[in-house]
């Protein structure tokens, strides 16, 4: 299908699909260079830390939530944590550990979702899930098996699954009996079992050889594979608390795109996700999900985009392992929440989003009320690394056909799994061949 | 509107929204390759790259309108749609962003962003239906799958969907809540909110906080008295009726519909 390469063309997809939210590319090629490229995030902004300014300190948990339909759980705990921060409060115990089973559930639902409906069409050349279904009826019966169960887990501690109820500044409105957590057990067991087997299913697929050079920038905690805090730190040597983020990542506007590009600052542009978290964090999984990973063919570091299917996957099986622990330990705390008074200060939190890292600061006057709000989620912070990475995949394939070469482009942004619905304070391929 | 496969073509669109809504239906796991089965999944970016040309037997619209572009495009989704849906608080009150709608929004342009001249918005965020003919709303935020599921159910069978219009309250009672405004002194927007979710709130300890929107006939004004009686300042009861559904009235103008007694 290869065809003579023109010296000049131009790839344009207008409207990506299988990501969350609204984007396209657009790739300049002249003389058989790799002259631009454009991940056109028209995704239409929100002014989310806009709004924010005037709010009363108890409602980003609610508010940000909205910013995400897939990942809503991950703007509720980063915006109570910075929240908590601001005030002063430490929420641990039984109410932290709570927090962690909710966050699982998120990651067993956003993984599931991306490996199966988003990521692993691709690798069969098909449209989607529906169409895998025809040919893999199992393993999609088995995906929407493991995601309902995410979900219910979800709903068990949220009280629903996309933008759930329950979670407040201080910890929850309500918490679970510790009888309604183990009657929750069997699931769990059966959800542990389907994530080791979706671990076999993508260890088998073929994986182009590729491999990029980003600086990995993740949470690291002293025991577990963080989710909900953490140091951040960075292949590169970099090891900051939460509260140094502004000091070392910076958030530029581009002109093509309604996300704010980040980077490290006096440094270059850098990738949080799975590869960035597997390869910081690989010694912390549990020992269940660290011998699937072996066995998966991994190694203690993955810088290959196309197997990020293969560690979301191994997380997966990892917060099912978690999720076990975290309910076979559990006691009811005494109260739901702890107290919270208003008072004035900055507090900063970041939690591990199923894509990356998702950074919130906000500024508290001293009745409570948000005088700033500061929202860096992760896409936007990997967008110029999408880009690089789209950059050397069209550099590497000039002498495939444009319907080839945008298939691929599209395939190299899903590795990624890009949530433009988050990024925009995100995707239309072109590919200008002039 | 047909596939040729016989089935009714089934589409999915997405406006200024975060995209829970359409995952929603990717949510109902024990029906998903049932209706897969039934209609023809003939446009749904997020879940599919195949991308099959109208016209569509019914359109399933989430987000609201933000951008002159948006304006154009959802008038031709209209025109290939024989039934037109609007799913969650985005399409159907212009959501959390019609927060804009109250305030200078070049001000917000510049709070989050350094260029506020690379971009091109509106200065309001409307509902679906200030733009086109919606032959049904579906409230929440986000939508409840069971209630999609019939409102598909119901238009792929020509029929009205049975979904309620009464308030939270009734909800409350149907499963045995204590009410937490009366019992708790809780603030709860449960008397004046459209059922629809189960009343979750309610039963999770917390006051509604007005995802579905108003409910057909709701008395704002009875209920700011309690809220304030409850111990509510003129700025929280502002704040929580200015959310997911701040643009839908009597929402809008609640905050300012205190009775006199």
């Amino acid at each position: 299908m290869t065809h003579e390469p023109k010296s000049s063309r131009t790839l344009a997809t207008e409207a990506l699909a299988r990501v969350e939210g609204e984007g396209a590319m657009r790739v300049q090629i002249h003389d058989g260079r790799v002259q631009e490229i454009q991940l056109n995030i028209y995704e239409p902004p929100r002014f989310f830390e806009g709004f924010l300014r005037g709010r009363h300190y108890q409602e980003p948990p609610d508010i940000t939530a909205r910013i995400c339909g897939i990942c809503p759980v991950a703007y509720q705990m980063s915006a109570c944590r910075a929240i908590e921060d601001a005030l002063s409060v430490q929420v641990d115990g039984p109410l932290r550990e709570l927090r962690r089973l909710l966050y699982c559930g998120e990651w067993i639902q956003s993984h599931t979702l991306h490996i199966h409906f988003l990521h692993l069409p691709d690798f069969f050349g098909l449209d989607s899930a529906v169409e895998l279904a025809a040919t893999n009826r199992p393993a999609v019966e088995r995906a929407l098996e493991l995601k309902k169960i995410g979900n219910e887990l979800l709903e068990l501690i949220g009280g629903r699954a996309i933008h759930p109820i329950n979670v407040k500044v201080g910890g929850f409105y309500r918490v679970p009996s510790r009888r309604e957590l183990l009657a929750f057990r069997p699931k769990l067991e059966q959800a542990r079992e389907m994530a080791a087997e979706v671990v076999l299913l993508v260890a088998g697929l073929d994986f182009p050889d590729l491999e990029v050079s980003h600086e990995f920038v993740a949470l690291r905690h002293p025991e577990e594979y963080a989710i909900l805090d953490g140091g951040i730190v960075s292949d590169a040597g970099l090891a900051i608390a939460e509260a140094e983020f502004p000091d070392h990542f910076e958030e530029l506007q581009v002109e093509h795109s309604t996300a704010l590009h980040a980077r490290i600052r006096e440094r270059a542009n850098y990738l949080v996700g799975p590869l960035a978290r597997y390869s910081l964090n690989s010694d912390r999984l549990h020992p269940e999900a660290a011998a699937a990973a072996r066995a998966a063919g991994l190694g203690p570091t993955c810088r290959s985009p196309f197997r990020s299917i293969v560690v979301r996957a191994v997380e997966t099986l990892d917060v099912c392992e978690v999720a076990l622990e975290i309910v076979d330990a559990y006691e009811a705390p005494d109260a739901p929440a702890i107290t919270v008074e208003p008072r004035a200060g900055t507090g900063h939190g970041a939690t591990e989003a199923p894509r990356g890292l998702l950074y919130h600061r906000y500024s508290l006057d001293h009745d409570g009320i948000i005088a700033d709000a500061v929202i860096t989620p992760p896409t936007s912070q990997n967008q110029a690394s999408i880009e690089d990475d789209l950059a050397r995949f069209v550099s590497l394939n000039l002498d495939l056909s444009d319907d080839e070469l945008r298939r691929g482009a599209e395939v190299a942004i899903r590795n990624h799994d890009p949530c433009i619905s988050c990024a925009t304070h995100f995707l239309d391929l072109t590919v200008d061949r002039s | 509107m047909t596939a040729p496969s016989g089935r009714p073509k089934l589409a999915v669109w997405k406006f200024a929204s975060c995209d829970g809504c359409q995952l929603t239906l990717l949510d109902c796991e024990d029906e998903l390759l049932d209706v897969a089965g039934s209609v023809d999944i003939a446009y749904f970016l997020e879940a599919s790259s195949a991308a099959a040309a109208g016209p569509y037997a019914l359109s399933l619209v989430e987000g609201s309108i933000t951008t002159p572009h948006d304006v154009e495009r959802i008038r031709e989704v209209r025109r290939q749609s024989e039934v037109l849906v609007t799913i969650g608080a985005c399409a159907t009150a212009g959501g959390i962003q019609a927060l804009r709608n109250f305030t200078d929004v070049q001000e917000l342009l510049s709070i989050v962003y350094a260029n506020p001249s690379f971009l091109s918005t509106l200065d309001t965020s409307t509902p679906i239906a200030d733009h086109v003919k919606v032959n049904f709303e579906l409230r929440g935020c986000p939508i409840d799958r069971r209630q999609l599921l019939e409102v598909i159910g119901a238009f792929l069978a020509g029929r009205k969907p049975q979904i309620p219009n009464h308030s939270v309250c009734v909800e409350c009672k149907l499963r045995g809540n204590p009410c937490v405004l009366v019992a708790h002194g809780t603030p709860c927007l449960g008397p004046v909110t459209q059922a629809g979710c189960g009343a979750l709130c309610p039963g999770f300890d917390r006051g509604c906080y007005g995802c579905f929107g108003p409910m057909e006939s709701p008395n704002t004004a009875s209920l700011v008295g309690a809220l304030a009686a409850a111990g509510m300042t003129e700025d929280d009861i502002e704040r929580v009726f200015h959310t997911f559904n701040a643009w839908n009235e009597p929402f809008r103008s609640a905050p300012h519909h205190q009775e006199v007694s």
